[in-house]
């Protein structure tokens, strides 16, 4: 035997000897090398395993940070806030330190357009149905931690839009009504947002959401993987598969997706350090300008605006006045009769007139503030309504018809131009001559619309049959 | 990919070069600033800050040892550079007390380590503001200082350049704003007393000093621009070999 064939068998002993404790050969073979993913997928599958990267970059540069950084808002001998002077020392004083804080900063933006792309997929291909609706559901709850924990650590910095924006947040709470103003000084602490609000943040921020986001992480992939990966014809690989069993359309996870997206992932990270090295603030989209300047609780900044990937729902908050309470309570009415017409069940018809009821009573009674909160956090978790919302016959946006096309183009269209009018103060005119007003009010309408009729617009859209097996090249 | 993925790549990338920001008209235009980052400039700007904003603003997330970085030694430092402090690991704080400040002022002077981070808007860097901003300074007996800004109206702060800029007034005309309203526009500043320096010499010492504050603001931005170019150059040769990989195993999927 030669040394090399000596090692070889050491080293299949030493695996032995593991998988008789731990089934790491298994749980290799069961989620990588023969894990068989569709052969077919494209540009708009790169999304989730670049979130993947993208998080394991905030885990890690936040280790880091978290050495130097100091949740504290006394004042230094310089009368700056000690947390803010310590972000400060981060990007002078520690080796390489201003490295390790962009990479962060300009990660969590990274992660909110992957993520956002990767949910743009789900949309496209139909990813939440079935049998795939857990995939789905926790997506949804690590799009809403996400959320948590951008919030959570904007307020760390310390600056005039941490320390506002997280005022303004704050305070939606003190809209639910009786307990409402109780809750919001709960959450902060204290009356305005100060060190007790900023040690819960940092809190919440490095240790309780992302233990949280782990766990839904490895929920989503383990159903992920339980159900097999959809693709961009929406058809099942499963139904076809070879004598060994094998999907005909699947290919193992590894090597062929791990080397393809190895060099999606260099690829990205070249965007990515474009930002990083040449235009760290992003336009100060990424890093607000004004969040340069300490926090101070006696001086609201005139314009808060929170960061760019909360902008489409702050927009719909912001569109919920009083005057939009009718077009609400017409929607309401023109759903719940659409839903009493088309079904022939007794149950669902009266729950529907007690829905509409109810939402109708409470669009009359409550403040149009209460809405638009309720709005704000629903417009969200609408998501999570897809997988029964959807009617169609097929999944893929491909052999649906034109009528899901178009519907699926103005939803982006309204969410980008939500997004866009959440970075402005209010009286923002497009060119200066188109009010960003009614186009707000108008976007919310067509966002809310998009999910309301989808079960009858999923039906009537004129599909096109499925292939039986994936288009390839 | 089909045609409608392709289509949809179009919209979905189109509708994001939308994004940039849409500019609103501003009132007042800032002047570009003519921002140099080499040593000459750093050190003559490094030089009127410590002069002319140092006694009433700190800088206080920079070390003065720092300023070895734009070719200064720790000895000229001590010599020509610190006034107020001790040691040259010191921060560049001012012996001001803030309740004084604030009494004197009406507000105390704010830190300007990161002052044209803070500055930057839609309208400009945050180098052009405080370009425009020091060369905006005119008398105005209205105010308790004595002086006024075009760029910051009613600010607390005098002219701290007046000796080299000298004293300037200000021209303004009403103006219909084309709905029908009266606003007040600046039209002109005029030099009514000369400084110690011709106009564009101010422009200049300004434009030094600017270029310091923007320095001071990051000073690893320079290193960040180069170690960029680098880390690029890197992941382009990665690219092409993790490309080649992904060729070479992907040949036998039919």
């Amino acid at each position: 035997m030669s040394q090399m064939d000596t090692l070889l068998d050491k080293g299949k002993q030493a695996l032995g000897w593991v998988d008789e404790r731990f089934p790491l050969t298994s749980l290799y073979k069961a989620h990588l090398s023969e894990y068989y993913a569709p052969k077919n997928f494209n540009f708009w599958y790169f999304f989730g395993s670049l979130a993947l990267l993208v998080l394991v970059n905030q885990i890690v540069t936040g280790i880091f940070l978290v050495m130097h950084y100091k949740p504290d808002a006394a004042l230094n001998a310089a009368g700056v806030p000690v947390a803010f002077a310590s972000v400060e020392y981060i990007m002078r004083d520690v080796p390489g330190g201003w490295i390790i804080r962009y990479l962060h900063s300009t990660g969590a933006s990274a992660f909110f357009i992957v993520v956002y792309l990767h949910m743009f997929r789900g949309l496209l291909y139909g990813s939440y149905r079935k049998p795939r609706e857990l995939v789905w559901l926790f997506g949804i709850a690590i799009f809403l931690c996400l959320m948590g924990e951008a919030f959570f650590g904007y307020l760390l910095p310390w600056g005039q839009m941490s320390g506002w924006g997280a005022q303004v947040i704050v305070n939606l709470f003190a809209a639910i009504p009786v307990i409402g103003p109780d809750l919001s000084i709960f959450i902060r602490g204290d009356f305005v947002v100060s060190d007790a609000t900023l040690n819960r943040f940092f809190a919440f921020h490095v240790i309780a959401i992302p233990l949280v986001l782990l766990g839904l992480v490895t929920a989503h992939l383990i159903a992920l993987h339980e159900v097999g990966s959809n693709n961009p014809d929406g058809v099942e690989i499963k139904k076809k598969k070879d004598t060994n069993g094998i999907p005909l359309d699947g290919i193992p996870f590894h090597p062929y997706y791990t080397v393809k997206d190895g060099f999606v992932a260099v690829v990205f990270l070249m965007v990515f350090s474009v930002v990083v090295f040449f235009a760290p603030e992003g336009g100060g989209y990424f890093l607000e300008y004004n969040n340069f300047v300490p926090y101070d609780a006696l001086q609201t900044p005139p314009h808060i605006a929170p960061v760019w990937y909360f902008t489409p729902f702050y927009s719909i908050l912001r569109a919920t006045t009083s005057n939009f309470m009718w077009v609400l309570g017409a929607l309401a009415l023109i759903v719940g009769g659409l839903t009493v017409v088309s079904t022939k069940s007794k149950n669902v018809k009266a729950l529907a007139v007690g829905v509409t009821a109810i939402l109708l009573a409470g669009f009359a009674l409550l403040d149009a503030k209460v809405w638009g909160v309720v709005l704000m956090g629903g417009s969200v978790m609408l998501f999570g309504l897809l997988p029964w919302l959807d009617q169609s016959p097929v999944k893929s946006v491909r052999y649906k018809g034109v009528l899901y096309a178009s519907v699926l183009s103005v939803f982006v269209v309204a969410f980008v131009l939500l997004g866009i009018l959440g970075t402005k103060a209010p009286g923002y005119a497009f060119f200066g001559l188109i009010p960003g007003e009614p186009v707000a009010a108008v976007c919310s309408v067509l966002y809310l619309a998009f999910f309301a009729f989808m079960p009858w617009y999923s039906r009537m859209d004129a599909t096109k049959p499925e292939p039986e097996r994936v288009t390839w090249k | 990919m089909k045609l409608l993925d392709k289509l949809l790549c179009v919209l979905v990338l189109s509708v994001g070069a939308v994004v940039s920001p849409v500019q609103a008209a501003e009132a007042l235009r800032l002047d570009s600033a003519p921002v140099r980052l080499d040593n000459a400039s750093l050190q003559n700007g490094a030089k009127l800050f410590v002069n002319y904003c140092l006694n009433c603003h700190g800088a206080s997330f920079l070390r003065y040892n720092r300023l070895t970085q734009i070719g200064l030694t720790e000895e000229q430092i001590k010599d020509n550079l610190m006034f107020s402090a001790d040691k040259v690991g010191e921060q560049m704080k001012v012996a001001l007390r803030r309740e004084d400040a604030k009494q004197w002022f009406g507000v105390a002077p704010p830190d300007l380590t990161l002052v044209a981070r803070a500055r930057a808007s839609e309208s400009g860097t945050g180098a052009d503001w405080l370009y425009t901003y020091l060369r905006g300074f005119y008398r105005d007996d209205t105010r308790p200082t004595g002086w006024n800004n075009v760029v910051f109206p009613n600010v607390g702060m005098p002219h701290a350049l007046w000796s080299l800029q000298g004293e300037q007034e200000a021209r303004f005309v009403t103006k219909d704003d084309g709905h029908g309203k009266q606003v007040r526009q600046l039209e002109k500043l005029e030099i009514t007393k000369p400084g110690l320096l011709m106009p564009e010499e101010y422009d200049a010492q300004v434009a030094d000093l600017v270029s310091f504050i923007v320095w001071m603001g990051e000073p690893a931005q320079a290193t960040r621009r180069g170690l960029g170019w680098l880390v690029l150059a890197a992941l382009s040769v990665l690219a092409v070999l993790t490309y080649l990989l992904k060729r070479a195993y992907w040949k036998d999927v039919h």
